[in-house]
């Protein structure tokens, strides 16, 4: 026990280093973002009229501070194009994250139940493609969708169509492309919490009559419900951000917000704007990312 | 009675093969077809290596991805400094000041969508003026990858026998010589994880490099994504390949690590 006392010291000094980056690199800039947010647009480089300047003092900080711009934020909730944008990225996020759910879950159930010298094949196989480029992911898809395609021509071969259909640049293509690239996303959590279930526990129901299906409905599902919510987490908040799937696989007729950023950003070099949907998609992640960044923390800290 | 409960229903089976395929089918023909002869992606014209020349033959691609590679080792290094630091400390630290905050700038990250990082730490360099290029990308590509780190090597670390350190300093080592002497060398394979993971990962990432880059300095995935929205190209089919390639060597020499570590002990967690 003396031995913890004294370690607890220079561990907590191994934090410094770390934390001060991460508050320079990761907290700081959504002060910018802010501070952008809240600045006119300027045709200039950099593209805004900077709203106040640190060094000139207080007196100038209250004059500058009564010269905020709220005109970006107005502008995202008068104009249709972004609040569609919004609803698109959570309408997408979730129908995604339900699809995920629904196929990853007999996956990783499938996976817990191999046998146990299987299980870190299968867990390899699964990990292998999410260390692989995911752009290289959606590319290769745009192989096998496109018009004169693989799926194209195994459909016209076996007679199922009888001209090319068009797959790319649709929502159905994008929502393949979501669920390939954020699977393994969902299957691990789902496979660590069902991995780790106490088989004597549905030895227990059976042998309290319950069926094999009511077993695992009134044990196995609700014990795996962390798995879910962490999973479903994991998908849900980077979906709602995502802007490279939905560009090289949906239609270009409606965007998602990551989307809406990434023009206002690079095309129309709009950055105030840029900034306030930042901000905006930032609040609305909010929630879930909290209790996500809770999970996490109990996860890791339970382990201790 | 546990036998019948583990059986492997056809069911089960059924669903892992077919995700096993939904994962691989894609990548295998991108493969395939990289060693087509045919300029038209989609007609097989016999095996060949010429766009593989090609690719060599690119001097910018082949810039990009020299530009890529510099990155990914540079910030693996750092993030992997950072990420075992922060790791003992939210392990071995007990209850600190700015804990909870300290917690939360690390797992934050590793949901945070591109878009918003990018285009923030952009905004921070502009602020301070920073010229943008290679320093740039490898700061933002550190700050994201260094979580990675933090989970993989925080696992380890609350799954080591705790006594093993205290002994070594009931024995009269200095805190800083036991971790040393004692620690380190146990968690060393999930280092060696969390360095293979954040460089894959640098390597990888487009959305954070696509704002933190600078003109005339663009990592290879800018390159074959600007490539990619025009239509697929045999050329990058072979560059695809070669990623994977690179990858793949990566992650074998990754699971001979995790392998070592799980010889010794509890196996680390795989994020």
């Amino acid at each position: 026990m003396s031995g913890r006392r004294i370690f607890t010291r220079p561990a907590r000094l191994a934090a410094i280093a770390p934390y001060l980056w991460m508050a320079l690199f990761f907290l700081v800039p959504f002060g910018f973002v802010l501070k952008i947010a809240l600045s006119q647009t300027a045709i200039a480089q950099p593209p805004y009229v900077p709203v106040f300047d640190l060094t000139a003092g207080w007196s100038a900080f209250k004059t500058a501070l009564s010269a905020l711009s709220f005109d970006n934020f107005k502008l995202l909730a008068s104009d249709d194009l972004y609040i569609l944008s919004y609803l698109r990225s959570l309408v997408v996020a979730l129908v995604s994250t339900a699809i995920l759910l629904a196929i990853g879950y007999p996956a990783a159930y499938g996976m817990s139940r191999l046998p146990q010298r299987w299980q870190p094949v299968a867990m390899m196989l699964v990990i292998v493609p999410f260390w692989t480029s995911f752009l290289i992911r959606i590319y290769s898809w745009i192989n096998v969708l496109q018009h004169d395609g693989l799926l194209n021509k195994t459909l016209l071969a076996l007679g199922i169509i009888d001209k090319p259909l068009a797959w790319l640049a649709t929502d159905s293509a994008m929502y393949l492309g979501i669920v390939y690239s954020y699977f393994p996303f969902m299957i691990l959590p789902l496979y660590a919490t069902l991995s780790k279930l106490d088989d004597t526990l549905l030895e227990a129901a059976a042998d309290l009559g319950c069926s094999r299906l009511k077993a695992f409905w009134l044990v196995t599902f609700p014990l795996s419900l962390p798995g879910v919510g962490a999973g479903v987490l994991l998908c849900f908040i980077p979906i709602v951000g995502e802007f490279v799937i939905p560009d090289l696989l949906a239609g270009s007729d409606r965007m998602m917000i990551g989307q809406t950023l990434w023009l206002e950003f690079f095309t129309n070099k709009d950055w105030p704007v840029a900034s306030a949907i930042a901000v905006v998609l930032l609040v609305v992640l909010l929630l879930p990312l909290l209790v996500y960044e809770k999970l996490q923390r109990r996860h890791l800290e339970a382990r201790g | 009675m546990t036998a019948r409960i583990k059986r492997l229903s056809a069911f089960n089976m059924a669903s892992v093969a077919l995700g096993l395929a939904f994962l691989y089918l894609p990548i295998a023909i991108l493969i395939i077809y990289s060693f087509n002869a045919s300029r038209l992606v989609t007609v097989w014209g016999g095996w060949s290596l010429r766009w593989y020349q090609e690719f060599f033959n690119d001097e910018a691609m082949l810039a990009a991805a020299w530009m890529s590679l510099r990155v990914a080792f540079c910030s693996a290094t750092a993030a992997t400094l950072l990420g075992t630091l922060a790791a003992v400390a939210l392990s071995r630290g007990e209850r600190f000041r700015g804990r909870t905050l300290f917690s939360g700038m690390l797992y934050a990250p590793l949901v945070m969508p591109e878009v918003i990082t990018g285009l923030s730490l952009l905004l921070l360099f502009v602020a301070i003026d920073a010229g943008r290029g290679f320093w740039t990308v490898t700061i933002a590509h550190t700050t994201l990858t260094m979580c990675f780190v933090t989970v993989v090597v925080q696992s380890r670390l609350n799954g080591l026998d705790r006594s093993l350190e205290e002994a070594a300093m009931d024995l009269g080592c200095s805190p800083v010589r036991a971790f040393i002497a004692v620690t380190l060398p146990l968690i060393l394979p999930s280092v060696a994880a969390g360095w293979m993971l954040a460089f894959t990962l640098s390597l990888d990432d487009l959305g954070i490099a696509s704002f933190t880059t600078g003109p005339g300095s663009a990592a290879l995935p800018i390159r074959v994504y600007s490539e990619v929205r025009l239509g697929v190209k045999p050329e990058i089919n072979a560059i695809c390949t070669l990623v994977v390639a690179v990858v793949a060597l990566v992650i074998v020499a990754a699971s001979l690590a995790s392998k070592l570590s799980s010889e010794q002990g509890e196996s680390a967690a795989p994020l």
